[in-house]
This record gives structure tokens, C-alpha cells and sequence, in this order.
């Protein structure tokens, strides 16, 4: 997509929120991408923006105004069978946008609309993460681990500490724990993926 | 009580200042909390530079053994995330002003690494349309 938009006025940044550069260089080396690449150990991006899970997307324009909030879009159908998202739906859109044929957003959607916005629990439990993070940089990982479990308490819907985490906790992200939690989750009704309505396949 | 250090991460930033620990109390220095923090404790409320946050009336941020860490976090609207044992403490962003700069709809800035350790900032793209995608290898 940046290839083929990027003389456009148009780049792709992508972001990993992952425990280290070497656990996102796979995907990086792999993907041979020429726009920034970057790695977010921190979650600095997540705090920022209210991202709750992974991949979400944000559309930005010429002025650096978000026009497009949180959404979920992946680059390939790779993982259709289990999202239920096209990825051709948001590809169509975003090149239609990059190109100046169609708004950012249908006509009647208002980006403020869309937003969700962060309360009290979430940035407590952002704080939980934080001190998890850096204790587990001190070589502190029990303790850090105490700490991402209590910031998943405060914000269950929040799989960037949830399952982002679990790597620093010595556990398998794709693993039994992760399936039990996600069938937990889902079993109650709540949504693993919150695409924004108009991108709903 | 122990008379020890305490690192406070203020929004990533780690600093270490000697700090009396009670319980789940952390009371500090005003100095060690403007050295932490850059909010000290002045007549007219929390500053920073020249901006003042007013205290409720009552409020006892401060004793004979320092200022209250989370009576500070609780005045300024931010949370705050504690571990006594560890000795650490880790003063994030409030959802107020989180909220309120999302829902002014400017995407907020930031400065991350690529591979190459290369600092890279959403800034240096204005003037683009920009696809930010936040992904992870999990």
C-alpha cells in the first residue's frame, strides 16, 4: 500500500507493541517495508491512543488530524476465518481516500462519534503496565508480573496487557491461557475485535 | 517506617530520591518531588513552572515526613501505580487529559524507534496522509 500510494502524499508508519526490537524484527525483515518501522516496547502508542488491541488502525491527514479513529483492519485475509474482516473492504476505502475520491469516513459518520475515549480504569491500569514494564527491565519479573495482571483486572477489554504482556510473563500468547482467556472473554459476550460499524463485514 | 529510596517512573521517566515508606504511604520531599516530577508544593496549590493546581481545602498532601505521593497522583488527576516492595512507583496519564486530547481529534505525537534504534516522530509527516498501523508479533 505504500509502494503504490506512496508518491501520493500518502505513508504507512506501523508500530509493534512487543516486549523487545527482536521480537517484532521477523515481521519487520520480512515485510522489506520502506516507511518508518518502528517499535514500541513501551506502549507509549497504546497510552497516546486509547488502543486496546492489535492491529488497529488510525487514519491521519495532511493536517495531522485524526479522521479515521480506532479500527481494526489487517493487510491480508490471512486471519478472515477467525475476525470475519475483509481486508479488501479497508484497502478499497483507504486507497479511495489516499487518491481524494471518497472522505475518510460515509457521509453522517463523525470521527469524535466513533471515539472511544479512555476512563479512569484504563489509564490505572496503563499505569500497572508501566511499572510492570519497568520492573521486568530491572530483571524484576514476579513482581512485574503481579502488576500486569492487576492492569488486565482494571481493563479486561485491554489486550495489549492482557496478551501483551504475557510474553514477559512466560507465557505462550497463542498458547492454552491465551485460548482459555479469549474463550472466557467471548463466552461473556464482549467483543475480541471492535472494527468501527461501517467496516462490519 | 523506613527511610530508603524510592524510584518514581513519572510518564516512563525513571528517578530515584530518598523517600519514608508506612505502609502503603510514600511521602517524599518537596524537592525529591519536583526532582521526580517537576511538582512542587507551594502556598497556592501544586506547581509546575507557572501553571498552579489548586488543593481541596483539607487536603494534607504534606506532614512532618514529606508529601504524600498518591495525594499528589489524586490531586493532579493522574493514576498512580505503587509497589512498596519494590520500591517503585509509576505516575501515568489521566484519563481527562487522554480524553480530552483524543476527542480534540489532533492525533498526538510521538517519537519511536525503528530497528535501527532510529528516532522517528509522527510530526515529520505532516502534510501526508498517514495510515498508522499499531500491530504485534502476539
Amino acid at each position: 500500500m505504500h509502494e503504490e500510494l506512496g508518491g501520493r502524499g500518502f505513508t504507512v508508519i506501523t508500530v509493534a507493541l512487543d516486549k523487545s526490537p527482536e521480537d517484532a524484527r521477523p515481521w519487520i525483515e520480512a515485510a522489506h517495508p520502506r516507511h518508518p518501522s518502528l517499535v514500541d516496547t513501551g506502549h507509549v502508542l497504546a497510552d497516546l491512543y486509547n488502543i486496546v488491541n492489535v492491529p488497529t488502525v488510525f487514519w491521519i491527514d495532511e493536517a495531522g488530524r485524526i479522521v479515521r479513529p480506532n479500527d481494526v483492519a489487517f493487510g491480508t485475509d490471512t486471519f478472515k476465518h477467525i475476525t470475519g474482516l475483509e481486508s479488501a473492504r479497508h484497502l478499497g476505502a483507504l486507497r479511495a481516500w489516499v487518491r481524494g475520491e471518497a472522505p475518510a469516513l460515509p457521509a453522517g459518520a463523525s470521527a469524535r462519534e466513533l471515539q472511544r475515549l479512555p476512563g479512569e480504569a484504563d489509564q490505572q491500569a496503563r499505569a500497572e503496565f508501566g511499572l510492570g514494564e519497568w520492573l521486568f527491565r530491572q530483571g524484576r519479573a514476579d513482581a512485574a508480573a503481579r502488576h500486569f495482571v492487576r492492569g488486565g483486572e482494571l481493563a479486561p477489554h485491554d489486550f495489549t496487557i492482557r496478551r501483551g504482556t504475557m510474553p514477559m510473563r512466560g507465557i505462550d500468547p497463542m498458547g492454552p491461557q491465551f485460548r482459555a482467556m479469549l474463550g472466557e472473554w467471548v463466552g461473556q459476550g464482549n467483543p475480541y475485535y471492535r472494527p468501527l460499524p461501517d467496516t462490519q463485514g | 517506617m523506613t527511610d530508603s529510596t524510592f524510584t518514581i517512573i513519572d510518564d516512563g521517566k525513571p528517578a530515584t530520591v530518598p523517600a519514608r515508606v508506612s505502609g502503603d504511604t510514600v511521602r517524599v520531599s518537596r524537592e525529591a518531588l519536583e526532582r521526580a516530577t517537576g511538582w512542587t508544593l507551594k502556598p497556592e496549590g501544586l506547581c509546575r513552572g507557572a501553571l498552579c493546581v489548586p488543593l481541596r481545602p483539607g487536603a494534607a498532601l504534606e506532614s512532618a515526613e514529606g508529601v504524600d505521593l498518591a495525594g499528589v497522583a489524586a490531586a493532579l488527576g493522574r493514576p498512580l501505580a505503587l509497589d512498596t516492595a519494590e520500591r517503585a512507583a509509576y505516575l501515568g496519564v489521566g484519563a481527562g487529559d487522554r480524553a480530552r486530547a483524543l476527542a480534540a481529534l489532533e492525533a498526538p505525537d510521538f517519537t519511536l524507534p525503528d530497528l535501527d534504534g532510529r528516532l522517528h516522530s509522527l510530526r515529520e509527516h505532516r502534510g501526508k496522509k498517514v495510515l498508522l498501523v499499531a500491530y504485534a508479533s502476539w
